[in-house]
């Protein structure tokens, strides 16, 4: 049985990094997007403590809780923008969100 | 007790790491997050998608606690699954996901997407085989038992001295006063 | 002094009633529009009657004027100059200036009075009227206006009251506005005005432009200096421009044709505006114009004869008539043609005279008429009346009165007024007009014969009513009877001021008015005042004719008896059966609406053409469709030719190499790459994001 070394963590992370990527590129459903970006994050900061334990130190593990924060607040932006434009368009669709050309 | 504990932490970075658990623990609590990462990109429902999210978050709270991260993992249970999965099932809620759970689920540029996804994997595959040499195979002893302590000391200081990262907490504090205001102003249909 | 430095007090009050009317009209009890307008015109009464008061004093019988000038309104600042006949500049210069002297304190008295006596008959007469405050702010309106007029001391002052009292006609006219021919009538009147009122103001800017100044003492002044030769041919276009003014104003012969059709407004308005007082209004200006006039003796000439056309011409229309108001409106144009005969042949002063008298006798008539139509439910047609006399006493005795007084039956005010200008178109200061006299007599004996016909199908007779009509007829409320009541006693009075030297009376009127007709120099024919020639040779002569015109009264009276007296239900009339073309004509008013239709208006075409102003507008448009429009066609063509050529350059040169190349550049290869980074979709952008972590993850690993 090979030992679970850091670099295992990093694996993962990778993993549900390119998974978060993959939801942010190809899903319509906006919310589904906003959840593939808290996959993302939950990637990075499973890097974060994962080389927290490596180097010994917490300063990883405080880079999370901040981290947390700020998924917390883009969650709420995030999903707030998404109401009003729900309101406005009757849609929760990426690719009828092209306004932005404009 | 100091000495008690290098010992048993020189014995720990001796035998690899894992101390808690076997690697078999690791391998399923990894499977379930990537397995469950697939379902929340996939799923055509939303709110299967959330609950699929919310186990990966569970499984990822297990990798911490694996990496003597208690508080963090607390906070992911407590913030992550409990506040933000909350607000996201209630945004569900709120929108007429029926319409689009009968719609397409990709985009028309999906291909392009997963391409530039999988290319992502591989320059980290790459990046990790090549530079396998930059992740020392080792495990630095962290107290797991005062780790709540020694995370409060750097957040909020001791003894009457600010902490290395109070003055960014306070600005945390601020972001989110910001941003609940904003997601108010923006909610409301009247202000 | 008081009343005479607050002279200019006396129009607003009547204007402090209109603009009351004016703001809060709508939500004011009857009983307090009565106490503001009623009691507005009743202060300016007693205001005016304190001011001539104090006027005779300070005048001590030399007649001299008093002049008040308030502000300067228009001009006087010296920066509104204009270039003088002579080549000198002179100030433009319009004061808010009041001039009382004894023509306008004759007038200022009548108006006030009289007017005062039909506000509080309208009381009675509109009580049950809708816009009722409108009424009363109207009347009021043309109170203010017409004092102004009166007051005025320059013509631009004059001209304003006078567009004033034209306004206030149009609105009370048309004050049925609901009806079409009220509103019709109203234009009619409006319109018509505006030519004379054109005459008006040429007339007096011609008279500045020679005389520099449109103040009347300054213009008498300069007409009396000797400066100016009889016959001067810019005085008499002024004078004649002055007098189309006056014909406008005071509906003499070409453009009399609005004041029957005004009729159409409430009788008081009727009895106030269009008989008693506005249409005076032409007589007015012209007696105060008399020194212009005096050197002018063509225009003066011309004032006689349309005058006395107008006379008999009004007379014979009104011999037929069957609207009570419209043979009223007919002797009113007839009795303003009398005045201008004495004004046209100098005798200002008997002109004046009669103005004063038959402005009670005809007020009179028109009140006496409006009860009458008042008692008869609304009806105006006298073939359906008949037999009232028992039934509204006060107002039959009433109008008997006026009838004698109009037809000159002595000593009733009417006889003293129009034998003086019968005797002075006779023989006058100015010449002799036996012609001018024998149409004049002609129109007393017409005169004589369509009142007495008013009165006998009016009152005797036999009842030609419907029995609902009769069973309604009553005497009007005490509001009504007042006012003709006090009319009845001026009608017998007036004349009593003018009692001629010839039978032992002093014409206190006429000494009166002496100095403002004066003519003080060696210009004028005869130096002093009209009773000169007619000295104790003359004295059988006018006896005489006195006696004649009296004999065709009575006469004329008894004709109408003899016809009308007992007139049953389809009575004839004589002149029906003995000329019935002659009939014809008179029952259409000698066919000058007609005319003016076919002339003027161009509302009937003759063959296919119209003449006038609609004839003016066809030619036009004919005009504008082929001359103006078809340049603008052959314009279009050449300017299409050049498009033509434009186009094709433009297509094939400047839009072809030089516009839809670089397009077509861009478009094919340059916009799809451009097209790839502003896709619009948030994704895309994602992508790119990806695209670049993909570039610098490489860019650190191969490194």
């Amino acid at each position: 049985m090979v030992p679970i070394t850091t670099l295992h963590y990093l694996v993962v992370a990778a993993a549900l990094f390119v998974l978060g990527v993959i939801g942010v590129l190809i899903r319509r459903n906006v919310v589904i997007v906003l959840m593939s970006i808290e996959l993302i994050l939950n990637a990075v900061n499973l890097n974060l403590v994962a080389f927290s334990r490596m180097w010994g130190n917490l300063h990883g593990q405080l880079f999370a809780i901040f981290i947390v924060v700020d998924a917390a607040a883009e969650a709420a932006v995030g999903l707030g923008i998404l109401i009003a434009f729900f309101r406005n368009k009757e849609t929760v669709n990426v690719d009828e969100i092209d306004l932005l050309k404009w | 007790m100091n000495l008690a504990m290098n010992s048993a932490l020189n014995s720990t970075i001796n035998s690899g790491m894992a101390p808690v658990a076997t690697p078999w623990f690791f391998y399923v609590l990894a499977g379930v997050a990537v397995i469950s990462g697939v379902l929340v990109i996939t799923r055509r429902n939303a709110v299967h998608a959330a609950l699929a999210l919310i186990v990966t978050l569970l499984a990822v709270t297990g990798l911490y606690l694996m990496l003597y991260a208690p508080f963090v993992a607390g906070v992911q249970i407590i913030v992550y699954a409990g506040g933000i999965m909350v607000l996201f099932l209630f945004v569900i809620m709120l929108v007429n996901i029926d319409r689009s759970s009968k719609e397409r689920r990709f985009n028309r540029i999906w291909a392009v997407g997963l391409g530039a996804a999988c290319a992502l994997l591989a320059l980290f595959v790459f990046a990790f085989t090549k530079g396998k040499a930059l992740f020392p195979d080792r495990g630095m002893p962290l107290a797991e038992g005062s780790n709540t302590q020694e995370i409060a000391k750097m957040l909020y200081g001791e003894a009457g001295r600010m902490g290395q990262y109070t003055f960014a907490f306070e600005i945390a504090s601020l972001l989110l006063l910001v941003a609940i205001l904003g997601a108010v102003i923006m909610t409301k249909k009247k202000i | 002094m008081f009343f005479l430095d607050h002279i200019w007090l006396i129009p607003l009050f009547p204007a402090f009633g209109a603009a009351m009317m004016f703001f809060f009209g709508r939500r004011l009890q009857k009983a307090t529009v009565n106490a503001i307008c009623v009691g507005a015109v009743v202060v300016a009464f007693l205001f005016a009657c304190f001011t001539v008061v104090e006027y005779t004093h300070f005048a001590h019988g030399t007649g001299r004027p008093l002049e008040k000038i308030v502000y300067t309104w228009l001009g006087g600042n010296g920066h509104l100059n204009f270039l003088k006949k002579d080549g000198t500049t002179a100030s433009f210069n319009a004061d808010a200036g009041f001039l009382l002297d004894p023509l306008s304190s004759i007038w200022l008295l009548f108006v006030t009075g009289v007017g005062m006596l039909i506000h509080i008959y309208s009381v009675g007469y509109m009580a049950h009227e809708g816009g009722y405050y409108r009424f009363f702010g109207y009347m009021n309106l043309f109170m203010f206006s017409m004092l102004t007029l009166i007051l005025a001391n320059n013509y631009m002052l004059l001209f304003v009251g006078w567009e004033g009292v034209g306004l206030c006609s149009y609105l009370l006219i048309g004050f049925y506005f609901h009806r079409k021919s009220a509103t019709d009538a109203a234009n009619k009147a409006f319109i018509v005005n505006r030519i004379g009122d054109a005459g008006f103001i040429l007339g007096a800017l011609t008279l500045s432009w020679y005389l520099g100044s449109f103040r009347f003492t300054d213009i008498n002044a300069l007409a009396h200096s000797g400066h100016f030769a009889i016959g001067d041919p810019v005085l008499t276009i002024a004078a004649l421009l002055l007098f189309v003014g006056a014909c406008g104003k005071s509906a003499q012969l070409p453009l009399y044709v609005w004041l029957p059709d005004a009729m159409e407004g409430p009788t008081p308005v009727s009895a106030l505006i269009h008989a008693a007082t506005m249409v005076t209004a032409g007589v007015y200006m012209v007696a105060r114009s008399n020194a212009v006039f005096v050197l002018a003796p063509t225009a003066m000439k011309t004032v006689a004869i349309i005058g006395a056309l107008t006379a008999v011409f009004a007379a014979s229309i009104g011999l037929v008539q069957n609207d009570i108001k419209r043979v009223l409106a007919y002797s009113t144009v007839s009795q303003l043609g009398y005045m201008f005969l004495a004004l046209g042949v100098g005798a200002f002063a008997a002109g004046v005279f009669h103005v004063f008298t038959h402005a009670f006798f005809k007020a009179l008539l028109f009140l006496g008429a409006g009860s009458v139509i008042h008692a008869m439910s609304g009806e105006q047609d006298m073939r359906n009346m008949g037999d009232l006399r028992g039934r509204i006493p006060t107002t039959y005795k009433t109008m008997l009165i006026a009838t004698l007084a109009i037809a000159g039956i002595p000593p009733l005010a009417g006889f003293f007024s129009k034998d003086e200008i019968l005797w002075q178109a006779y023989r006058s200061a100015y010449g002799s007009f036996p012609y001018l006299w024998l149409i004049g007599f002609g129109t007393a004996l017409m005169t004589a014969f369509y009142m007495a016909r008013l009165i006998f199908l009016t009152f005797y007779g036999q009842p030609r009513m419907s029995h609902e009509v009769e069973h309604h007829i009553h005497e009007s409320p005490k509001s009504m009877t007042g006012p003709l009541v006090v009319l009845a006693i001026g009608s017998v009075c007036a004349g009593w001021l003018g009692v001629p030297a010839s039978l032992g009376g002093t014409n206190a009127f006429g000494k009166f008015l002496e100095p403002v007709f004066a003519q003080e120099t060696a210009a004028s024919v005869a130096p002093t005042a009209p009773q000169e020639p007619a000295g104790e040779e003359h004295r059988g002569l006018e006896w005489m004719l006195m006696v004649l015109s009296v004999v065709a009264a009575v006469v004329g009276g008894g004709w109408a008896y003899g016809y009308y007296a007992n007139a049953g239900k389809g009575y004839t009339e004589p002149i029906a059966v003995q000329a019935p073309p002659l009939y014809t004509a008179l029952y259409n008013k000698w066919f000058v609406d007609e005319a003016y239709d076919y002339a003027f208006t161009g509302r009937r075409k003759i063959g296919d053409v119209r003449l006038g102003a609609m004839g003016a507008g066809e030619a036009s448009s004919w005009f504008d469709a082929k001359i103006i429009d078809g340049a603008v066609n052959d314009v279009g063509w050449v300017t299409r030719a050049v498009a033509t050529l434009s186009k094709w350059w433009d297509k094939w040169i400047i839009d072809g190499p030089l516009v839809n190349g670089p397009a077509i550049l861009c478009r094919f290869p340059l916009s799809p790459i451009a097209r790839l980074f502003e896709w619009g979709l948030v994704q895309w952008y994602a992508l790119v994001m990806v695209a670049g972590l993909l570039g610098f993850g490489v860019y650190y690993v191969w490194k």
